[in-house]
Formats: structure tokens, sequence, C-alpha cells
């Protein structure tokens, strides 16, 4: 009960991107198209749970003053493992993610839910809450992404969907502040539906 | 060098081109005074930390530079991530030392410049443009100084304009990240204008 609870919170009502406003910085920067936005949103996945398991699994034996350094050091490699991989089997991805791989390091999801969720549950819970922000945080991406390619290049993962109908491109959609503001009306829709979340 | 400041400070700025140091540019942007502070402190700390990963770059990680044959730049994340924190931990010290009101009124926030996205994003930025802009430890200096400042801007603006509407009839569902998302794209579109400036 608990544990299937863990699993859909970070899905919908408590989503690390249009709740809790973390790892922004990535999220909008690579839904210029599907493809990299959902490889984006498996490889945090990966890091998030990961980080979330061994840091679970370390935290009685790390003392909290140096904790933020080896949380930074175990997440820093699962992201070299990331980059490694992405650059042996998807090199395509790889290019156009650029540094955003490396900056999953300094997403704030990753270091989020290890300070406030690993370092005070077992190993197990700290898992599926890694894998449930982690694809809280790739849902988003994939909705951004989603409305970007379809009315910027009139496609969705590469195949042709309206722009056979004569539909213009708007390349309006592919520059960055309409990943900011598609973002903006998300957290509207959602903050309607979720009354208790809206400000005063 | 005077194009590859106005380069990093305007045409991609942090914020507006590449979305870098979006967690705290949205939670730190109520009081423009808080804001002027935290972009000072990552101003400095990009100052510092670009350069240092820079020479970092050109004499430890880049092919052959350590031992003749070895190529270890897929290290560089983990050791640019470990000079911010290092750096970031002095700074902190620093500032506690010298001006607890600074420091009190940063709060958690001066710590977590090691996870500002700005900072390690202008560290890989830098690595990728070696050799194109970046030729030397005055260009990287160049470039620091530039990207900081212009996520300085980009804060204190942002400070200034949510200071404004606090009393504004927004719809309450828009009220807090909603509107300020909205707001960061519509600056991010005034500042597509200085696309394509050469000096």
């Amino acid at each position: 009960m608990k544990l299937s609870k863990n699993f859909t919170n970070p899905l919908a009502a408590n989503n690390p991107v249009i709740v809790q406003i973390l790892g922004i910085c990535s999220a909008l920067a690579v839904t210029v198209k599907l493809e990299p936005a959902l490889v984006m949103g498996l490889s945090v996945t990966f890091v998030t749970a990961f980080s979330n398991l061994v840091m679970s699994l370390l935290r009685n034996g790390v003392p909290s003053r140096i904790r933020i350094i080896v949380q930074l050091v175990v997440i820093a490699t699962l992201v070299i493992v990331v980059d490694q991989f992405l650059r042996a089997f998807m090199y395509d991805v790889s290019k156009q993610l650029s540094v955003y791989v490396g900056l999953i390091i300094t997403n704030c999801i990753v270091m989020g839910r290890v300070e406030a969720f690993a370092l005070a549950n077992k190993p197990w819970d700290s898992f599926v809450d890694g894998i449930a922000n982690g694809l809280g945080y790739a849902f988003i991406l994939v909705l951004v992404a989603f409305f970007r390619e379809l009315f910027g290049s009139g496609t969705l993962f590469g195949f042709d969907v309206i722009a056979r109908f004569g539909y213009e491109n708007n390349s309006l959609m592919l520059f960055p502040p309409m990943a900011l503001i598609i973002i903006g009306c998300i957290i509207w829709v959602h903050r309607t539906i979720n009354k208790d979340l809206q400000e005063k | 060098m005077l194009n590859l400041f106005i380069n990093s400070v305007f045409i991609e700025n942090m914020v507006f081109a590449y979305f870098f140091g979006m967690c705290s540019y949205i939670a730190v942007s109520k009081s423009v005074k808080t804001a002027i502070g935290l972009g000072a402190a990552v101003t400095f700390v990009q100052l510092m930390t670009v350069p240092l990963n820079y020479l970092l770059n050109e004499y430890v990680l880049k092919d052959g530079a350590l031992v003749e044959g070895v190529d270890l730049s897929f290290l560089s994340f983990i050791l640019f991530i470990a000079v911010i924190a290092a750096f970031v931990q002095l700074v902190e010290m620093v500032v506690e030392k010298f001006s607890p009101s600074l420091y009190n009124q940063l709060g958690i926030f001066l710590p977590l410049i090691a996870v500002n996205c700005a900072i390690m994003g202008g560290s890989l930025f830098m690595q990728q443009m070696i050799g194109t802009e970046i030729n030397n430890v005055g260009d990287s200096i160049v470039y620091g100084l530039g990207s900081g400042i212009g996520w300085w801007l980009a804060i204190v603006m942002m400070a200034a304009i949510r200071e404004k509407i606090e009393y504004s009839h927004i719809p309450a569902a828009m009220k807090g990240p909603g509107i300020a998302f909205i707001i960061t794209g519509l600056m991010g579109m005034a500042f597509m204008i200085f696309s394509g400036i050469q000096l």
C-alpha cells in the first residue's frame, strides 16, 4: 500500500517538475523533439533510482558534514556511466543532448530525492521513489516535447503527422521561450484541477 | 574577446537561451535584494570555476595531457563538480565569516550554488567551446564573467517584475511558478532580438 502510494504520488499529485519546480533546466532544453526528450527522461530515471539506492545503503556510514560531496561523487559516477552508454549505443541522440547529459549531475531532482527521501528510508523504498520521480520528470518532458515537435516541425518521433495536410511549421515553437510558456500552461491546467496547490 | 563577453551576457544568456539555473532562479526571485546577493555569489563562483576547470581540462584531462596517449576526458564531469563543490564550500565559509547578514539572507541557497546548473553548465560549455571561441585562460575568464553576469541580470530583472505583480489580479491557478514561467518566456523572446549581434 505504502509502496504503491510512493510510486503514484510523484507521477501526478506531487510531480517533481510542475509542483516542486525541480529539474527545470534540462526539462526545457531537450524538448524540441520527442526522441531526445524520452532518452533524457529515461537517463534521469536511471540516475535517480540508483543514486537513491546507493545513498540509502550508505546512509548510516556517511557523516552528515561530508554527505553532499559523497552524493555528488555517487551521482557523477552514475552520470558518466549513462554518458558513455549513450555515446556507445545512441550516438546521434547523445550529440543532440550535448552538455545536458552532464547536467543530470546538477539536476535538482536527483539531489533533492537523495536528500529528502533516500537518507531517511530503506533501500528498496528509495529505489522505487527514485524510479517514480524519474518517470514523473520523463512524463512532463515527453508532454512538452509532444507539443513542441507536433506544432514546431509537424512530426512525432520524426514521422510526418500534420505537415502533409498543408500545415505551416510554427518555428517559434522550436525557440527556447516557448518551452517556458508551455510549462507555464501545464502548471496552470494542473493547478486548476488540483485546487489545493494554488497559492493563497 | 568583447564579442565573447557580449555573446555570453546577452545572446547566449544562461537563463533565456539555455534554461540554466532555473531552480534557484524561480525560487529566489521573490525580492530584488536577495536576488542581487545570490546573483553576485553565482557570478563570483562562475568567474573562478570556469578558468579553474579550463586549466584542469588543458593540463590534466585532455588527450595526452597528463600521460602520453591517455584520454581522461570521460572524467571531466566528476572533476568539474568536485572543483565546483569545493569552491562553493570555500565561498560559504568566507561569507559566513565576513558577512553573516548576507549568509543568513541567502540561507540554503548558498550551498545549493554547487548544484546550480548555470555553474556546471558554464564549465561544460567552456569545454565544448575550446578551439573555437575559447583559446586561452583569458577567454575562459571572460566567458565565466560574462555568463555569470548574464544570470545575475536575468534574476534581478525577474525579481523586479515579480515584486511589481505581487498585487495584480492573476488567475489563482497561475499564481507563483505558473506566471513566473510565462514571464520568463516573454523575457526570453525579448532577448532574442540580440541574436546575431557581432562586435
